[in-house]
């Protein structure tokens, strides 16, 4: 059983297609990678699996259950979590309000929730408890645990977020996303922009994410580094899946022809 | 000495219109929406407090304990199901709708309970004083403007301390960001104006024991709101204050230099702060 998996996705912006049938599935402790240019369509499948945009539902299915019809939030509350692209810290929060306002909302700990999953009785609207299938974040990952991965954070925590430099910025905004103890850790373009020695400092934090148990999705335009941490690659162009396998298995020719559409 | 004198009661006059402009900074604040109908939830406000007054017979300082919640849940009420609608791109819907509510709000006032002028009756706190040396300053001024402290102070509690206060400047940097935190972007928003809501009944309560009100006076009240919110500075509530200090405190000047001019000398020094401080005195940010 694949945890989460997206059959035949399409997502539009206005009279824009973006996706045209996308199928990708994550297993169980797996980190996929999914590469491609820019406007191939990652940020939307990003998108779309988050609820930023919205979907039929049978077209994302996490633990088999119908959920592309879900709001951001229910994600989130499943157990989804987001890295997003361009890093998105609040600018009025410091950084340690940045890293708890992650975990703030996480399942089942929100006042707001138990109001309207107690209404929903009467209501007959669905209760935000069970949508959230019972992911109650505790696990591994507190402020501490965060300041421990990233302990240059433990230094800056009084400091606004945005006062921070890209690869911290980077910190800020993997940690905020574990603070709420996701099953499936969704990085969209996180070495984007900075330097391949904070780069590399911040994949280094990947086993030790893993081994908290979520299991992670890396969008990519880098592909070596793509490679390099993936069990296995999707490759996207304009709005397709275009090269699937392990990293073993694909050649630099497939890959390219994946990328770009025609072989060099 | 009568200047001394005539700036107190001004700086005590601006207690209440930072109480009647607290609300409007805040949601403001959040959600970028001016609501033209807060004077009209503020008179509304009022008439709640004067049916608790007239017809349990209550203490307009206990009524407050009916109206606060009520307002909370009209405010909470009118975010989730009518503003959160207007919210987007484009400022132009929640001002219409908003002014569409003002005159909605108004006619039905006027509808239940006519045009006469009404006030809440306070008993002797009315009229009562104390005097600091030749000073005399009314004990109902003193608690308005204390009530504005306090209110200013518990909000910006809120706003800093708390996680709710945290979704609040969370949801107000980036709503899409946000739900990815788990927030839903349109219940902190109910949230929100049900909080002004509470301020606003705060405000009625001042506004109904210290003058005469009647359903047609929101929109006036509204403008020295959003006289002080500006002079302020659009979302600084210790701004708020200053800025509703700075109306009170012209209007009192100018009318005891001719009582023809109170109001005009309020509008006058909003319009000559406007001109040296166009973003008023306390910008937040962006």
């Amino acid at each position: 059983m694949a945890l989460l998996e997206t059959k035949g996705l399409t997502a539009h912006y206005g009279d824009f297609q973006a996706l045209f049938g996308v199928d990708i599935h994550l297993e169980q402790g797996e980190t996929v990678a999914i590469i491609g240019a820019n406007g191939a369509g990652k940020t939307t499948l990003m998108r779309s699996i988050t609820g930023v945009l919205r979907n039929a539902p049978e077209q994302i299915l996490h633990n088999e259950t119908p959920i592309g019809h879900l709001p951001a939030d229910t994600i989130m509350k499943r157990g989804i979590a987001m890295v997003p692209e361009g890093r998105k810290l609040f600018p009025s929060l410091s950084v340690e309000e940045n890293l708890i306002i992650g975990g703030q909302h996480k399942g089942g700990r929100d006042l707001g929730d138990r109001i309207d999953s107690f209404l929903s009785r009467f209501t007959g609207a669905p209760d935000p408890m069970e949508l959230a299938a019972g992911h109650d974040g505790a696990g591994y990952w507190t402020l501490e645990t965060i300041y421990e991965l990233f302990p240059i954070l433990r230094e800056r925590r009084h400091n606004p977020g945005t006062a921070l430099s890209g690869g911290q910025q980077q910190m800020v905004a993997i940690g905020r996303a574990l603070m709420s103890n996701p099953y499936v850790l969704l990085c969209d373009e996180i070495s984007l922009g900075l330097a391949p020695v904070v780069i590399k400092d911040i994949y280094a934090a990947l086993p030790k994410i893993k081994e908290s148990g979520a299991s992670v999705i890396v969008v990519e335009q880098d592909i070596g580094q793509a490679l390099a941490v993936a069990d296995r690659v999707y490759c996207m162009m304009e709005g397709r899946v275009t090269l699937e396998g392990r990293p073993s298995e694909i050649s630099r020719d497939d890959i390219h022809a994946a990328y770009f559409g025609a072989v060099a | 000495m009568i200047w001394i004198d005539t700036i107190i009661q001004g700086i005590l006059l601006g207690g209440l219109y930072a109480l009647f402009a607290a609300g409007l900074s805040l949601v403001f604040g959040i959600m970028r929406l001016v609501n033209l109908a807060h004077g009209d939830l503020i008179i509304l406000g009022a008439y709640i407090i004067l049916i608790s007054v007239t017809v349990l017979g209550l203490n307009p300082f206990f009524a407050i304990l009916i109206a606060a919640p009520l307002m909370f849940a009209l405010g909470w009420a009118l975010q989730k199901l009518v503003l959160n609608r207007t919210l987007g791109e484009d400022i132009l819907p929640p001002l219409l709708v908003t002014f569409g509510l003002s005159v909605v709000i108004q006619n039905g006032l006027l509808e239940g309970f006519s045009a006469d002028s009404q006030r809440i009756s306070a008993g002797a706190l009315e009229t009562a004083s104390i005097s600091v040396g030749p000073i005399s300053m009314g004990v109902l001024p003193l608690l308005t403007f204390g009530s504005a402290i306090l209110v200013i102070v518990v909000l910006n509690h809120i706003f800093y301390r708390t996680a709710i206060g945290r979704a609040f400047r969370a949801t107000s940097d980036d709503a899409v960001t946000a739900s990815l935190m788990g927030i839903k972007p349109e219940r902190v928003f109910a949230t929100a104006t049900g909080l002004a809501m509470v301020v606003a009944a705060i405000a009625a309560l001042y506004l109904g024991v210290r003058a005469n009100f009647d359903p047609s006076i929101g929109p006036a009240r509204l403008i020295y709101a959003f006289e002080a919110v500006i002079i302020g500075g659009l979302g600084s509530l210790w701004g708020t204050l200053l800025g509703g200090v700075i109306i009170g405190v012209a209007q009192t000047v100018g009318a005891a230099i001719n009582p023809e001019w109170q109001i005009l000398a309020g509008h006058v020094a909003f319009l000559v702060v406007l001109l040296i401080r166009p973003r008023g005195l306390f910008p937040r940010g962006n």
